[in-house]
């Protein structure tokens, strides 16, 4: 059972990778607007 | 609602007669009688939707139908206004709004009229195909916001503005662009605080798990000491970063010594951090660090859903604020070199007219305001003569004559013909500027409320810290470590997560649905302070009434109604249309023959002395009581009455008879008697503040037939304000209006409510607005608030009964962190169901 000593530090850094992708994109405005994008992903594009 | 299109095909059948309803091709509404044009393909009902129409036609782009059709909402008429917006490219706009990109591209950002749905997107965006030179067109639904990024050396700014215009979406500079940057950092902030506290108590919630399969199967030491060191490191971010907010909100509420939600929540995550954490170093006794982190991230999510409902009002407020127009006509070269005016001809070659933004504006300088258009400044009249319908700044019904010599204030409409003014007060100077400011200081005079959950949550401080000292006291005897265990486990059981969800979710919840009925709601507080009945305050012009002319009564021979309608069609006078549109429906299809054979006829109009027209022979005459020479017995009788009545008689005189009297008014709303009626029955008293003239007042008074216990008309801005300060002291007030005259009290109210199409300054003082018609929309705020506040003391209830469960089991000593952890999530639940199952403000 000690490779949980290896394994929950392994899963803690790959979640807080996961957080600091969502800061990254929270910085970069992705969720600024949550009302359009769901809609502009009904277009085709050459209509 | 159809928004089906269904295009009228002319031609072969009787176009003159259609027997089914002619809709507009572009929006699908009824295309008026009046402007059928039998010869064409497609009909339209107003020039906008014409321009759109050809627009998307001529670009292919009418995919735009499919995806409207898709979408299912409705629609109204396109609202392209055909204006220049020449002063886009000066110096001055540029540097306010626009940014250069490394690149040598320009950006701006734009809020959008009329901007509604997904094919309005799919449109915006399709702009850089339309307008050569713009590069990238990125719309914003929620906040009408526009980011374009355009070549200057191929397309200039205001090409642009009126490529977008045509398409039916009039473009105006945002105003508040600093604290929406700032309102966008701090949304941010939340969205990181709440993922950190997500990922937190996630991880955290994994490792309870385990150690709660340990309770029940053995675990052993030394992995059990893994996990409790690993949930609190990762309580740490939790707690040290992303609460910290809630921590503020306590210290500001212990320093300010009022009540405050955030109190409690403090002293509820600090305990059990405190003492999961000394636990922890001890290596034995309970770790409340997944009830902790659940807590942090369930406040942190409640928070944010209030936040988003109520910015959904502001930024409403903030376009229709925009729209209020930030440009003046400046009039240049227009003196000569002695400094006297030359003449202002139409064909008058000595001026240049050049649209400036209103800052720009001098004392002196002249300015040219159009019919229709709003008058920028306070000043005198020096050319033209027309009517100014003053009914935003003073409450009258009726628009006011105003000649060379006259006084004209900034906020009134210039109604029928062309006006050069010469601005002797600008900006803040002007009285619509003053009536501004006192808005502002009406604002901040008003008396906080401390909120429900907030009164609650100061009784609910001391009834906790009273049973944990309790517990703390009855277990004493079996050691310290087992009491302050105890009690520790009553202040993390008791800790009201529940509580501090149950506002914010409710409120949140209720604020969305009232914008979907046609509400849009500032701040939660509304709710709160719609709970006692109390007093409403109506304004008239505009409010009870239409704020419109309309024919509302003809007396004496009918046979000379379609000259009238002939004669008045030439005018553009407010009268005459109101006259037009009220016999147009009126009159029979023959009678409308006979107005359409008199065509041909020619009208004089004299400002102030009204219409002259020679008809088969007959002088005719429309005009004013005064202007008639020795009226007849019932004509005078009659023109009296109509005055009594709060009407304007209109004369016909044939050959120096008087043959015909019309009374025209400003009628009461369709829906006000049943909300009048409605508000009473809720217990509320009725008052009406007025800046018409009494006797119309107390005539419209009469007839809405309700209990108004006070109707005072020719009252001021001012005095308004006096008014509701007086009255808020003593009871709610809810004022109700829709001009500038309103503004101050309804800022100064308990709640303000500025009807749909009221002046951009009462929408900025109101607490609500309504976007659609009628006074409805009052009644619904007032009974929509007491059902959501009902819903807010039920989730109050419920959380209170989990925390007294959670208090009896953790005084008996029997409560393990299992059930903390059991209790917690259940009571969110409870609260997080009941907020959004609740059905007030049903559309």
């Amino acid at each position: 059972m000690s490779v949980l000593y290896l394994l929950i530090p392994l899963a803690i850094l790959f979640g807080a990778l996961f957080v600091v992708a969502f800061i990254w994109a929270t910085r970069k405005g992705q969720f600024d607007d949550l009302e359009t994008p769901p809609v502009r992903i009904l277009f085709d594009d050459d209509k | 609602m159809t928004t089906d299109v269904r295009p009228f095909v002319g031609g072969a059948s009787e176009a003159a007669c259609p027997t089914e309803a002619v809709l507009c091709a572009h929006c699908g509404l009824v295309v008026p009688a009046g402007l059928i044009e039998s010869e064409q393909e497609h009909q339209f009902c107003c020039h906008g939707c014409r321009t759109v129409y050809h627009v998307l036609h001529q670009n292919g782009l009418t995919a735009y139908y499919d995806y409207r059709r898709a979408d299912g909402t409705s629609v109204g008429p396109a609202l392209a206004s055909g204006r220049s917006y020449a002063h886009f490219d000066e110096a001055k706009f540029h540097e306010l709004y626009v940014r250069h990109e490394p690149d040598g591209t320009l950006n701006v950002r734009f809020l959008l009229e009329g901007v509604h749905c997904a094919a309005c997107v799919w449109l915006v965006e399709k702009l850089p195909r339309l307008v050569p030179g713009v590069l990238e067109s990125r719309l914003d639904l929620g906040k009408n916001l526009v980011a374009l990024r355009w070549d200057p050396e191929q397309v200039a700014l205001s090409a642009i503005a009126e490529a977008i215009d045509r398409l039916g979406y009039p473009p105006h500079p945002p105003q508040a662009d600093q604290r929406a940057e700032l309102d966008k950092k701090e949304d941010r902030k939340l969205l990181i605080r709440i993922a950190v506290a997500g990922a937190c108590a996630g991880n955290v919630m994994l490792m309870a798990a385990a150690l709660y399969g340990g309770l029940f199967q053995g675990m052993a030491a030394e992995y059990e000491a893994l996990f409790r060191w690993g949930s609190f490191l990762l309580t740490l971010p939790a707690v040290l970063w992303a609460a910290a907010l809630f921590y503020k909100g306590a210290f500001y509420a212990l320093r300010a010594r009022a009540p405050h939600m955030d109190l409690p929540i403090t002293i509820g995550i600090l305990t059990g951090f405190g003492w999961g954490a000394y636990n922890t170093l001890r290596g034995t006794g309970e770790i409340y660090f997944d009830s902790v982190t659940a807590l942090i991230f369930l406040l942190l999510v409640g928070r944010w859903v209030q936040r988003r409902h109520q910015r959904r009002a502001s930024r409403a407020a903030e376009l229709l604020y925009a729209m209020a127009p930030a440009s003046a006509r400046l009039i240049e070269g227009a003196t000569s070199e002695d400094g006297s005016l030359l003449a202002f001809g139409a064909a008058s070659q000595h001026y240049r007219v050049r649209e400036v933004p209103l800052e720009a504006l001098e004392l002196g300088a002249l300015v040219e305001v159009r019919a229709g258009d709003r008058v920028p400044v306070d000043g005198l009249v020096v050319d033209g003569a027309s009517e100014v319908d003053r009914a935003w700044l003073t409450g009258e019904s009726r628009p006011e004559l105003v000649e060379a010599g006259a006084v004209v204030h900034a906020g009134t409409v210039n109604v029928s013909s062309r006006l050069i003014v010469r601005a002797e007060r600008t900006g803040h100077a002007t009285r619509m500027g003053q009536l501004m400011e006192r808005v502002e200081e009406a604002q901040s005079r008003r008396a906080p409320i401390v909120l429900l959950a907030d009164r609650w949550s100061g009784f609910f401080v001391i009834a906790v810290l009273v049973l944990a000292s309790l517990t703390l006291l009855s277990w004493w005897s079996h050691g310290p470590t087992q009491a302050i265990e105890h009690a520790v486990a009553l202040l993390i059981v008791t800790c009201p997560c529940a509580l501090g969800m149950a506002t914010p979710l409710a409120v949140g919840a209720a604020l969305g649905r009232a914008a979907q009925s046609g509400l849009l709601i500032k701040g939660g507080d509304v709710l709160e302070r719609l709970q006692k009945p109390g007093r409403v305050v109506f304004d008239k012009t505009g409010t009870l009434t239409l704020g419109k002319l309309v024919l509302e009564d003809v007396r004496g021979d009918e046979r000379y109604l379609p000259w009238v309608l002939a004669m008045e069609r030439q005018s553009a006078h407010v009268i005459a249309r109101a006259l037009v549109s009220g016999l147009e429906e009126r009159l029979s299809p023959e009678q409308l023959a006979e107005a359409k054979r008199l065509d041909g006829v020619r009208a004089r109009e004299r400002l102030g002395a009204g219409l002259f027209a020679e008809i088969d022979g007959h002088d005719v005459r429309i005009g004013n009581v005064q202007g008639a020479r020795c009226l007849a017995e019932w004509a005078s009788q009659g023109a009296e009455e109509l005055a009594r009545h709060g009407r304007t008689p209109v004369l016909v005189t044939v050959d120096g008879e008087v043959e015909l009297l019309l009374g025209l008014g400003d009628p009461l709303r369709p829906d006000a008697r049943e909300t009048l009626q409605r508000l009473t029955d809720l217990g509320y008293d009725l008052a009406v503040l007025s800046g018409d003239h009494p006797a119309t007042v107390e005539a419209l008074v009469r007839q809405t037939g309700a209990p108004f216990v006070l109707a005072l008309g020719g009252v001021t801005p001012e005095q308004k304000l006096e008014y509701v300060e007086q009255w808020v002291k003593e009871r709610p007030v809810v004022m109700v209006g829709d001009g500038v005259n309103d503004a101050a009290a309804l800022s100064a109210a308990s709640v303000g409510v500025a009807v749909h199409g009221g002046a951009e300054a009462s929408l900025q003082a109101a607490d609500v607005f309504a976007t659609r018609p009628g006074l409805t929309p009052v009644w619904r705020l007032i009974d929509g608030s007491r059902k959501s506040l009902g819903v807010v003391r039920r989730n109050l209830v419920f959380s209170l009964v989990y925390n007294l469960v959670g208090a009896t089991l953790a005084l008996a000593g029997v409560l393990n962190p299992l059930i903390a952890a059991l209790l917690m999530p259940l009571s969110s639940l409870t609260v997080v169901t009941s907020s959004f199952r609740s059905r007030s403000f049903k559309t």
